[in-house]
């Protein structure tokens, strides 16, 4: 092994730094899976019974399904009888302000640098905090609601706004969609629900805060996004977890609706703890994220950064069913050690002159194996529909795999293709570059690797962009060998 | 004391030994030419010199002012003040000349015991050094290299010279794919950094670039070894009649 690959290797090395765990009472239900767990989430929640049916048509309906087997991850068998479907921060009352939330709550929010109190006071960025299965706080609800929009816990959602609730879950991704999606139908327990009505320009970035912290614990959060008519909104979601032996299963599920003329720019910074350096422990994070670009002229954005996690398998897509509607997907998505990623994009083309963009940017170190499985489709009656994928790949070291499935589907002869596709190495030339003028080698590859991911950065809202920087350059720690 | 002393180096790359008995001394001041056909280890010399992996030193010793170079790491020689100019410099996607600029410059600084220049005093200052390479300022907002001319490249490797101020400059065919006029403006950046406290190794196969930077010594280096030095007449006359003419008299006097 060169030196340049032994300090590479020491950069990569770090530790994850989010992994302390925080001791609360917790009120959980027993483990295991059933349809009485299914109607004890919906009882611990109050919900109404179109929710409790809507579980259960899911949970019925999950029984009848197999595992997915296609994804290029591997992962020993998941026991579902064997996880708490609901774990909740026990707290005397339901919190009616930010000062009633538990302290020792707050606290692990600091310490991750969000400070629910001092985010509505400083940063103009509204925050709901999922802490395990509930959300914990919504701060900045009052100047919203003067707006018009909607931003609050998906169970708040439930029982204050039943009526948008209905019409709009599931009508992205339906309770059947898939095996994951499915379970999560079934058992979710918290997330956010947003609604931004007709012409209104959301003022502030929205944003979630995911945090998974008792032990075998599933979290399985829903999210739900309604952009009316002319309206626009910034969404970011934010993910850490405990250092722990054992995996812990993730299954989110996230809709977002555009109607006409409407915008959603949704970005995400996926840090879940991705298991130590032997592969020990981790997140399994299988996530659903799909959006539909419902009437003319919307358009959806998807920006993820994806670090974290043991195994990822996730392929935020877009329907482009409105005429003239527009999809995008930027992503980076970072594997070390034994982390794999199986994550990418489907964008499908359903109205006319539909157009979507693709770019992603898979970074492999260690032993992590990235794969790249992208869907483009465009369908009959999408006349002058247009796409551009470009798919990059960077190794570093020669341990670490780099895969990329492109599957297009064009049924319209008038479609515009352009794809393109590289794989480079970290290249021991830049590198002697960059250290024959004086840069570090830690420097000099934080460089590389950002400049790589630009293009994907530039997308993120700027605080967002300084962050996902600075997690690239802590998951990279002691990469190359 | 002398800035380089290089002594009976030997060197290889990949099992293969290209170095055989390099001798060479540079004083501070001192512009050194060093020619030699293609394959005779010139870049060989000046990576070894740089500190670059894969090439190992199996005897012989550098010192650098008085001190033993082969223990300091690549970006410690850097710092320390020893610049190669490459002779394919390489590209950097999404890394701006600016943001590399000042990050080496710094790094440097910092290693001088200079305070770090903010991003105000960068940009004047290598606006300044930009002027006198005649190159646009919108190279500060590209990639570093990427998708610039053979020539732009060049330039750009003798403004970061420029910027971080070295004691020992290597140029490693930075005449190579340059027209005339960019060959006069490359040479000009050069002789500017001219100076008493500072010393050039130009490594080149043509003897073209010495009409501009004029060398006080010149060397001939082939088959890993300096065959012959003098002063700029000897690229005169090798420029006349070719490397056969001291690759063949060397080869008369060990009798092959
Ligand atoms: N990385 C390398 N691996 C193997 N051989 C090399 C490498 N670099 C240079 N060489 C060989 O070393 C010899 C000298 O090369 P070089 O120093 O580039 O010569 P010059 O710069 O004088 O043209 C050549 O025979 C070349 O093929
Ligand atoms: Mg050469």
């Amino acid at each position: 092994m060169t030196e340049t690959n032994q300090a590479l290797e020491e950069i990569t090395g770090q530790e994850y730094k989010y992994g302390f765990v925080t001791s609360i009472e917790e009120d959980r239900i027993p483990k295991g899976l059933n349809e009485d767990i299914v109607r004890l989430i919906s009882a611990k929640k109050n919900e109404p019974p179109f929710m409790l049916e809507w579980r259960l048509r899911a949970y019925r309906h999950w029984l009848t399904m197999q595992e997915p087997t296609w994804q290029n991850v591997r992962y020993p068998k998941i026991d579902y009888n064997d996880i708490y479907y609901y774990s909740a921060p026990k707290q005397k009352a339901k919190p009616k302000s930010l000062d009633e939330v538990d302290p020792e709550i707050r606290e692990t929010f600091n310490k991750l640098g969000i400070s629910l109190a001092e985010q509505e006071r400083l940063t103009g960025v509204a925050v709901d905090a999922v802490f395990d299965s509930v959300s914990v706080g919504t701060t900045f609800k009052g100047k919203l609601k003067e707006m018009g929009i909607i931003f609050c816990s998906f169970s708040e959602a439930v029982l204050e706004h039943p009526d948008l609730v209905k019409k709009y879950l599931g009508s992205v991704v339906p309770y059947s969609d898939n095996y994951f999606a499915t379970l999560n139908s079934a058992v979710f327990s918290d997330g956010s629900f947003v609604y931004i009505p007709k012409g209104v320009r959301c003022p502030m970035e929205l944003s979630t805060y995911f945090r998974i912290n008792a032990s075998e614990t599933g979290q399985f959060e829903r999210t739900l996004i309604v952009a009316d008519e002319g309206s626009y909104v910034s969404y970011l979601e934010g993910c850490t977890a405990p250092m722990r032996d054992e995996n812990q299963l993730h299954a989110a599920v996230v809709e977002l609706v555009a109607l006409g003329d409407a915008q959603i720019k949704y970005s995400t910074v996926q840090n879940w703890y991705p298991g130590d350096k032997e592969g020990k422990g981790g997140i399994y994070n299988f996530v659903t994220k799909r959006g539909k670009c419902a009437g003319e002229n919307s358009k959806i954005s998807w920006t993820q950064v994806e670090t974290g996690s043991a195994i990822t398998w996730k392929y935020p897509s877009c329907i482009l069913q409105g005429d003239n509607s527009v999809g995008e997907f930027y992503s980076v998505a970072v594997t070390n050690n034994y982390q794999q990623a199986d994550t990418g994009t489907k964008m499908i083309h359903i109205g006319k002159n539909t157009r979507s963009t693709i770019v992603s940017k898979g970074i492999s170190a260690g032993h992590g194996q990235n794969t790249y499985r992208g869907l483009v489709k465009i369908n009959k009656g999408a006349e002058g529909a247009r796409n551009y994928s470009q798919c990059d790949s960077l190794l570093m070291g020669d341990k670490c795999g780099a895969h990329t499935f492109p599957y297009i589907e064009i049924k319209n002869s008038s479609a515009q293709m352009e794809h393109e596709a590289t794989t480079s190495k970290i290249g021991e030339d830049q590198l002697f570059y960059c250290k024959q003028r004086g840069i570090s080698e830690e420097d000099a590859v934080n460089m590389i690797v950002n400049g790589f991911c630009k293009q994907v950065f530039k997308e993120l809202p700027m605080e967002f962009a300084v962050e996902a920087q600075k997690l690239l350059s802590v998951s990279l720690e002691g990469s190359v060998g | 004391m002398p800035l380089l002393e290089i002594k009976n180096l030997h060197a290889r790359v990949e099992d293969k030994e290209i170095l055989k008995g390099i001798n060479l001394t540079v004083n501070a001041g001192e512009v050194h030419a060093i020619m030699g056909p293609n394959g005779s280890g010139k870049s060989t010399l000046a990576n070894v010199l740089a500190g670059r992996d894969n090439y190992e030193v199996t005897s012989g010793e550098v010192l650098y002012e008085g001190k033993n170079l082969l223990d300091l790491d690549v970006e410690e020689r850097a710092r320390a003040g020893i610049f190669l100019a490459f002779q394919y410099p390489i590209e950097i996607p999404g890394v701006t000349n600016a943001h590399f600029l000042k990050t080496a410059l710094n790094a440097v600084r910092k290693h001088r015991g200079l305070e770090e220049l903010d991003a105000m005093d960068f940009l004047a200052l290598v606006k300044e050094k930009m002027k006198l390479l005649e190159m646009d300022p919108g190279f500060l907002n590209r990639g570093v290299n990427e998708g610039f001319s053979g020539g732009e490249k060049k330039r750009n490797e003798i403004l970061q010279m420029a910027m971080l101020d070295p004691k020992l400059g290597l140029l490693d065919e930075t005449d190579s794919g340059l027209d005339i006029d960019s060959l006069k403006i490359v040479a000009n950046g050069v002789n500017a950094l001219r100076s008493p406290d500072r010393a050039f190794v130009l490594v080149t196969h043509y003897q073209r670039l010495l009409d501009y930077i004029e060398p006080d010594f010149v060397h001939v280096l082939s088959g890993g070894k300096i065959l012959t030095s003098g002063d700029k007449e000897l690229a005169k006359h090798l420029e006349e009649r070719g490397y056969g003419w001291v690759v063949g008299k060397d080869a008369k006097a060990v009798g092959v």
